[in-house]
């Protein structure tokens, strides 16, 4: 039997592990971006500050992939220490995007990178802004892989269940690539890690220009962080949009929790601006609705229905019965193999196996489950509401702030008025840490939303853990907790430590805190030597 | 295409091939860190072993990575089962990698001696903690390790983690943990010189001949434990589960493959050959030929072992039926079918373009060098 306790402990590990993760993952997608922007100016120019502004972003750049690597090493084995019976049931799919994302992307990355940072002296100019390209490449490309993963588990296409050997296994490969569900996350996901890197150069440049020190690298770089910034934010919106779209498709239950849709509507359905959400007694309070709105997003149609909890459970409850058919017919046929009615009857109702063993979280033998437990078994297969619905309004209100933060720092820029607008750069500055809060809270929404699952509608969560005990994964658990604490001090240290230094931490000699005063704290700008430029 | 028996075969072929190129690769940047504390006196000479690898510990990282992820696509029972099974184990090997990536990067950011230090022993740590495990391991799995399938195919691992430390596991921990530092050795010879250099070559000379003896008493040993005999299954080009077998121990049955096919030999050999003369090598301080014997030895231990237990892959001491086998263990052939084409394009050219990062970052690591690009280096 299962400990349910280890279940939760495992479910713990992998969101605190994986939102750790994706702490550094965004600022390594979006900054590697903003490198080769910079390199490919000064390749162009030949001006010797952007070669300064690539290597000192990409100091910070390292000092951020460095925890990016360490963690993601916790990532692809935790499948196999925590979730053993998923990693058999799927590993047939999920496993080859992963095994691909080492051979395609990482090595491109990881190889790349080590020539990004001390290739400078030993390449050409092209050739070292052709290496700082593969590193983005790579980068993204993981990205692309790890969504197609992670995107079949929102929309398991392609695969099919083996009786013999008791897995799902690939029907089509391609399916699986061109998952409509993958190819949304995917560019969401990467644009919000540009938009990341976008705050995070615009933030520290613009903390610079208020200080009045290294004038000319800050401008500059706030120019690039603002144009890339503006057409990142747009996108992530505009694909944001898109995602949501497939999600409408592929998990009404998802949707109906995010917008805690309670009851039906008439098509098209209202949105939900604002709400508080009261599971217990199923309605809204304080509710600001848009007429027609959400069903026109969700649907692109006036006259689709949107299914609400209500329906929803109608549904749910129907399959459930279907799949408890499935789940008996399998143990039967396990037995005899020459049992031909257990057969037909499993290939019948298979489709719906998945919510069959929504019931083993309550009976062993789901063909004796109660009334009671079946309606236990619908309630949990609708995602918890109210953390759905506030996490993705936290990220949408981000979302429409990153716009407005780029399209002021846009306009300035090209009005050259920025510097004299000390509210937009203090703006800048403590907006830092808000991509973090929107991608953190965007993975919530993915993947709180995807509950009581781990492949939606195929291996429900609490089956998917390995028979470990909840005192093994607590172990576990402190220690990553340990680590992990002691390597963000560490890194935050660092982080801090450098950009305060800027670009004197290259010892070029023409920086603030190493100029003709040496380490003066003055306002002026340190003087750079003319023929650099 | 190939049919289900052949791609299996490749399979098992290829996870080998996969092994011996994290030995051979990330094993170099492992025992440049194990012999850290041993062949570097000086902050600066230690800046030497650490900037040597530098621009690629990242990217030979990605072979244990990409081993991971073939082991889960191709041999999917094989990581539910092992990593579930060997849990701490695993958690030990991740908890010390963990000091490596920051350990490189974010040692030489700050001037603080006891901030180096600290990191010093984190980058010993992460090197010389999983080189040993990784041979605890083998031994292990040698052994058997006790675990067993329910009907839903279901994995339970009944052992404790202190039973893996057992003597025979520990002296094929210290076999590993050897062979890795005596490649990062013949590295450092490559790539250093003067009193390092000598350093380095003496490291060498100790951790090859250790490695040649426990190796040898290894396998003396091996003659003598129960190894495992495939008894009557599917035949091997049959979809299958792990349970429709059976399977005895036999003292000494790990011999039985090279007693049938003794052309075989020449893997062992490999091992003893590739160990001698890296060894010969390092003490004439001709370290690309020392590097690549010592990278023909790890190929010949590493393949010593899997041939030993061909077709097995991980017996199960519990209940040897369960046992997994190259041809019980896999995905399915359409996967294992993509999966060949994506390795057979993409690790030619992975190797291609790592060859020409270490080309392009060529020549000799001095503590000079070190000191004049203080802001710019590790």
């Amino acid at each position: 039997m299962i400990d349910p306790a280890a279940v939760d402990l495992a479910r713990l590990q992998f969101a605190i592990t994986a939102l750790y993760h994706f702490i550094f993952v965004p600022l390594t997608l979006g900054l590697t971006f903003l490198l080769v922007i910079m390199e490919t100016v000064y390749v162009m120019t030949g001006k010797q500050i952007y070669r300064d502004m690539t290597k000192f972003w990409g100091k910070l750049f390292g000092i951020n992939f460095a925890l990016g690597v360490t963690t993601g090493l916790t990532m692809e084995f935790q499948f196999g220490t925590n979730w053993a019976y998923y990693s058999h049931y799927v590993g047939d799919i999920f496993g080859a995007p992963l095994a691909i994302e080492g051979l395609l992307a990482f090595f491109l990355e990881s190889t790349f990178v080590g020539l990004f940072f001390f290739g400078w002296d030993r390449l050409s100019k092209v050739g070292h802004l052709t290496v700082t390209c593969l590193v983005a490449i790579g980068s993204n490309l993981s990205a692309v892989l790890i969504l197609i993963a992670n995107g079949w588990m929102q929309n398991p296409v392609g695969a099919e269940f083996n009786p013999v050997t008791m897995r799902m296994e690939m029907t089509s490969f391609w399916d699986l690539v061109f998952n409509p569900a993958a190819q949304a996350k995917f560019v969401h996901t990467v644009s919000s890690g540009y938009v990341t890197a976008s705050v995070f150069v615009l933030g520290i440049s613009s903390w610079y220009l208020l200080k009045g020190r290294d004038l000319e690298f800050a401008r500059r770089s706030f120019r690039i962080a603002a144009a890339f910034g503006l057409a990142s934010a747009l996108s992530v919106v505009v694909l944001g949009d898109e995602s949501g779209y497939a999600v409408t498709e592929h998990q009404k239950t998802k949707l109906a929790a995010m917008e805690g849709m309670w009851k039906t509507e008439e098509a098209p359905a209202g949105l939900t601006v604002f709400g508080i959400p009261d599971e217990a007694n199923r309605t809204n309070h304080a509710e600001v609705k848009i007429p027609y709105l959400l069903g026109l997003i969700a649907t692109r149609s006036n006259d689709t229905v949107l299914p609400g909890i209500d329906q929803l459970e109608v549904t749910l409850k129907k399959r459930i019965e279907s799949g408890i058919i499935a789940v008996a017919a399998l143990e039967r046929m396990r037995k005899n193999k020459a049992d031909v009615e257990a057969a037909e009857l499993f290939s019948a109702h298979k489709v719906d196996m998945g919510y069959g063993l929504l019931l083993k979280k309550y009976t062993e033998d789901v063909t004796q489950a109660t009334p009671e437990m079946l309606m236990q078994a619908v309630g949990d297969a609708i995602p918890p509401v109210a953390p759905l619905f506030w996490s993705f309004r936290i990220m949408v209100a981000l979302g429409i702030a990153f716009i407005a933060l780029f399209a002021i720092a846009f306009w300035s820029s090209a009005k050259n008025s920025f510097e004299k607008k000390p509210w937009l750069l203090r703006w800048a500055l403590w907006f830092i840490p808000m991509p973090w809060i929107a991608t953190q809270v965007g993975w919530i929404v993915a993947e709180v939303g995807r509950q009581p699952w781990t492949v939606h509608g195929v291996l429900p969560t609490h089956l998917s853990v390995s028979s470990v005990t909840s005192g093994e994964v607590m172990l576990s658990l402190a220690g990553f907790f340990t680590f992990y604490t002691l390597l963000l001090v560490a890194e935050l240290y660092l982080m801090f430590k450098y950009a305060r230094l800027g670009p004197s931490s290259l010892g070029t000699g023409a920086y603030h805190f190493e100029s003709s005063g040496g380490m003066t704290k003055g306002a002026v700008s340190a003087p750079v030597p003319k023929k650099e430029y | 295409m190939f049919d289900y028996e052949t791609l299996k075969l490749i399979w098992w072929l290829l996870v080998g091939v996969l092994l011996v190129g994290f030995a051979v690769m990330d094993g170099h940047d492992m025992g440049m860190g194990a012999l850290l504390p041993f062949v570097a006196k000086s902050d600066s000479e230690r800046r030497v072993l650490i900037n040597s690898v530098a621009p690629h510990w990242d990217g030979n990282q990605v072979w244990f990575i990409t081993a991971g992820g073939a082991i889960f696509a191709a041999w999917p029972l094989v990581y539910a089962t092992a990593f579930s099974g060997l849990y701490f184990a695993l958690m030990a090997v991740l908890w010390a990698m963990f000091f490596r990536p920051v350990g490189f990067d974010f040692r030489s950011k700050v001037a603080d001696p006891r901030w180096r230090t600290a990191w010093d022993w984190g980058l010993f740590v992460g090197s010389a903690i999983p080189a040993l495990l990784f041979g605890v391991a083998f031994g292990n799995v040698l052994l058997g390790v006790p675990f067993h399938y329910d009907d839903t195919m279901r994995s339970s691992y009944t052992g404790t983690f202190w039973a893996l430390l057992n003597p025979f596991s520990l002296l094929a921990g210290l076999l590993s943990l050897s062979m890795i530092a005596f490649h990062g050795a013949n590295y450092l010879i490559v790539r250093t010189e003067g009193v390092i250099q000598q350093r380095a070559s003496r490291a060498a000379l100790i951790c090859g001949g250790l490695m040649v003896v426990v190796f040898a008493v290894c396998g003396v040993l091996v003659a003598n434990i129960s190894g495992y005999v495939l008894i009557s299954g599917p035949a091997a080009g049959v979809m299958q589960s792990p349970l429709d077998k059976v399977v005895e121990m036999q003292a000494g049955a790990w011999f039985g493959n090279f007693a049938k096919m003794p052309l075989l030999w020449i893997i062992p050999a490999l091992g003893f050959i590739g160990a001698l003369a890296g060894m010969f090598f390092a003490a004439k301080l001709k370290g690309v030929f020392a590097f690549v014997s010592s990278s023909v030895a790890m190929l010949g231990v590493i393949f010593t072992a899997g041939i030993a237990m061909f077709p097995f892959v991980l017996p199960s001491s519990s209940m040897p039926a369960h046992s997994l086998t190259a041809w019980d263990c896999v995905s399915s052939q359409r996967t294992l079918g993509i999966m060949f084409w994506v390795a057979l394009i993409m690790t030619p050219i992975v190797i291609a373009y790592t060859g020409w990062a270490y080309r392009i970052m060529r020549g000799k690591i001095t503590v000079a060098h070190i000191e004049a690009n203080d802001h710019s280096l590790y």
